[in-house]
């Protein structure tokens, strides 16, 4: 099938090496137009790394980059259509609200009266009409962080590049920006790829997430593909939480030679009298410790012959008292057969 | 009440309060003895109270067309020497916070070394080289003798600036569009600004009033600092040296004085931002 518009970004075999550290190793991907994108990783797998380059603050050692088909990989950052929100919110401190978001336009010799017109539009889009006359110093932390997408977005970029720019804010303020932006970039139409080492923050906003570890991408695909299906050990261990399960133990559910993940919401916590279902793999065990998180309860179930499951069960009944009363007990753990995700390893 | 009192610090003791004021009596009631002397009608001998108050001596210093010459050459050694230490100064600056190379901590403690070593040694080794090449000792001589110690105070300043600067900024520019021009005149620039003009009014001050680097760097010219000294061996012109001693004194205290004000006031402004 042909595509109408080039992938908004191409990595081929792109490689950034600091020394003997391999900070991005021969990594290919593709961001389409119009998508919410997330780099999530760890810090130090290469992810910011990425994003960098995109930006033009960093060239690749080795590879190419394109930027909708155009080869972008030695074009300094003010040749690229390219705009970068940046963690620490680099406003300029001595301008004024106004004059940052403008910034853009005015090193292009934009008119004033049109300058003046964008940055009201782009004050109204993040909120914050009326604070133009306003110097950073005097905004809050939120505020700062609107100021620098409003910054960046006035050029009205072909990709915008958000290096973890919440993580400098609470939670609350974090969660409510979240929806914000994703909001934001449905509005405006551009390619946004973001940069996070918060796994929630990735499943919650993006349309697809690249999973980074150690320079290399383990994995490329929608959050329910990620989560649902890792691809690796390291992939199901980050993303949420799993159980990894191998060797002996492994061979002994399956019958098969494997290694496989399995979350632990999908397990159920079956009477041990009852038959499990036949389409799915069972173990016996004891439940060993019993967490009551609130709106769930977390168990470890020690299986017979061996082996450790986490199990967590939603509180929809239960309380407190009832699950506690569950430390000691058998149960024959089972899960359908398709909620297992199989690894290479 | 007391958490307002206990947030501010608390009242020193009577005898230290005493004590720091006769500290500061000490170091400047000197200063304030040349002030009155300039007024005194008698002029061999510093005769107390005053036998009475002329302000002749201002007229004399007026027509010294010698006090004069020299003042004119201390402003413009201070003025060059300052120029070209704040081009100076600052690339260095630019140079040492922004790239990695190597050697990079010899030259930030080289150019940091002329301040500390006595202006004796500068001054030696400045004439021994100057000679040793055969140039002649001229206005420029001591233009570069004074630059030594210019360029580290600039340096010094807009390095600490730089330091405080989020380096992220410059990228910010460079990404929304600026090129490297751009980025200079519209980001880099205002940051170091007030830090440029401080170091630039310590350095003129430091250049202005400066003895022992002009005796060895300079030929036959005379800057102000060497005027009063020569005048020290006549007594009879002793007010006319208490005039221009307050000369020195008033244009070497306004750009201290300036230049604290502005660097007080732009660190205040970068606290809030923080």
């Amino acid at each position: 099938m042909a595509q109408q518009t080039p992938p908004a970004i191409k990595f081929d075999k792109v490689s950034r090496h600091f020394g003997d550290v391999k900070a991005v190793d021969e990594a290919d991907l593709e961001i389409r137009d119009g998508e919410f994108f997330s780099m999530l990783g760890p810090s130090g797998s290469g992810k910011t790394t990425c994003l960098r380059m995109i930006a033009g603050f960093d060239r690749p050692t080795a590879g190419q980059i394109f930027l909708y088909g155009q080869d972008v990989s030695n074009l300094p950052p003010y040749d690229r259509d390219v705009n970068t929100v940046f963690q620490d919110y680099a406003l300029f401190p001595h301008m004024s609200v106004s004059e940052n978001i403008a910034y853009g336009l005015m090193v292009k010799k934009v008119a004033r009266p049109e300058r003046m017109k964008k940055v009201d539009e782009m004050l109204e889009l993040v909120q914050l009409s009326g604070f133009g006359g306003r110097k950073p110093s005097q905004l809050s932390g939120g505020q700062r962080q609107r100021v620098a997408l409003a910054r960046a977005l006035i050029n009205h970029p072909k990709v915008l590049l958000l290096d973890e720019p919440l993580g400098a804010l609470d939670l609350k303020l974090r969660q409510q920006m979240q929806v914000e932006l994703k909001a934001i970039q449905k509005r405006v139409g551009i390619t946004f790829i973001f940069v996070t080492h918060d796994q929630e923050e990735a499943l919650t906003m993006s349309d697809r997430i690249a999973l980074f570890n150690q320079g290399k991408i383990e994995q490329i695909g929608t959050p329910a593909e990620i989560y649902e299906h890792p691809k690796s050990a390291f992939v199901a261990g980050f993303v949420g939480t799993s159980n990894l399960v191998r060797g002996e133990v492994a061979r002994r559910i399956t019958g098969m030679d494997v290694t496989f993940s399995i979350r632990p919401e999908k397990i159920h916590l079956g009477n041990i009298k009852e038959k499990a279902p036949t389409d799915s793999y069972s173990s016996d065990g004891t439940i060993r410790d019993v967490v009551y998180l609130g709106l769930y309860t977390r168990y470890h179930v020690e299986l017979d012959g061996g082996g450790d499951l986490v199990v967590v069960e939603q509180n929809l009944k239960s309380t407190s008292m009832d699950v506690l009363k569950n430390k000691g007990q058998r149960t024959r753990l089972h899960w359908n057969k398709e909620h297992i995700s199989k690894m290479g390893a | 009440m007391r958490s307002n009192s206990s947030s501010l610090t608390p009242k020193a003791p009577l005898a230290l309060t005493i004590a720091a004021y006769a500290g500061l009596l000490f170091l400047h009631v000197p200063i304030l003895i040349i002030f009155l002397y300039t007024l005194t009608p008698d002029e061999t001998t510093y005769t107390f109270p005053l036998p009475g108050i002329t302000f002749k001596w201002f007229g004399i210093a007026l027509q010294r067309a010698d006090l004069w010459r020299s003042v004119t050459l201390s402003l413009q050694v201070a003025a060059i020497a300052t120029f070209a230490a704040l081009i100076l100064g600052s690339l260095a600056a630019a140079a040492v916070y922004r790239s990695n190379f190597f050697g990079r901590e010899s030259i930030s403690f080289l150019l940091v070394l002329p301040i500390a070593l006595p202006g004796i040694v500068t001054g030696i080794a400045l004439r021994t080289a100057i000679g040793g090449f055969d140039i002649p000792f001229s206005f420029w001589t001591i233009v570069i003798g004074h630059a030594t110690f210019c360029v580290v105070v600039v340096y010094n300043n807009v390095l600490a600036r730089f330091r405080r600067m989020q380096g992220s900024q410059i990228e910010a520019s460079m990404d929304l569009g600026a090129n490297s021009f751009q980025t200079f005149w519209y980001v880099v620039f205002p940051n170091i600004a007030t830090a440029l003009l401080a170091g630039g009014m310590l350095a003129f001050a430091l250049s202005f009033d400066e003895v022992i680097v002009t005796t060895f760097t300079a030929g036959q010219q005379t800057t102000l600092p060497i005027w009063i000294f020569s005048q020290l061996s006549r007594p009879r012109d002793r007010p006319v040296t208490n005039v221009a001693a307050m000369i020195v004194m008033l244009i070497t205290f306004l750009p201290i004085f300036l230049s604290q004000r502005l660097t007080a006031s732009s660190s205040d402004t970068e606290g809030n931002s923080k």
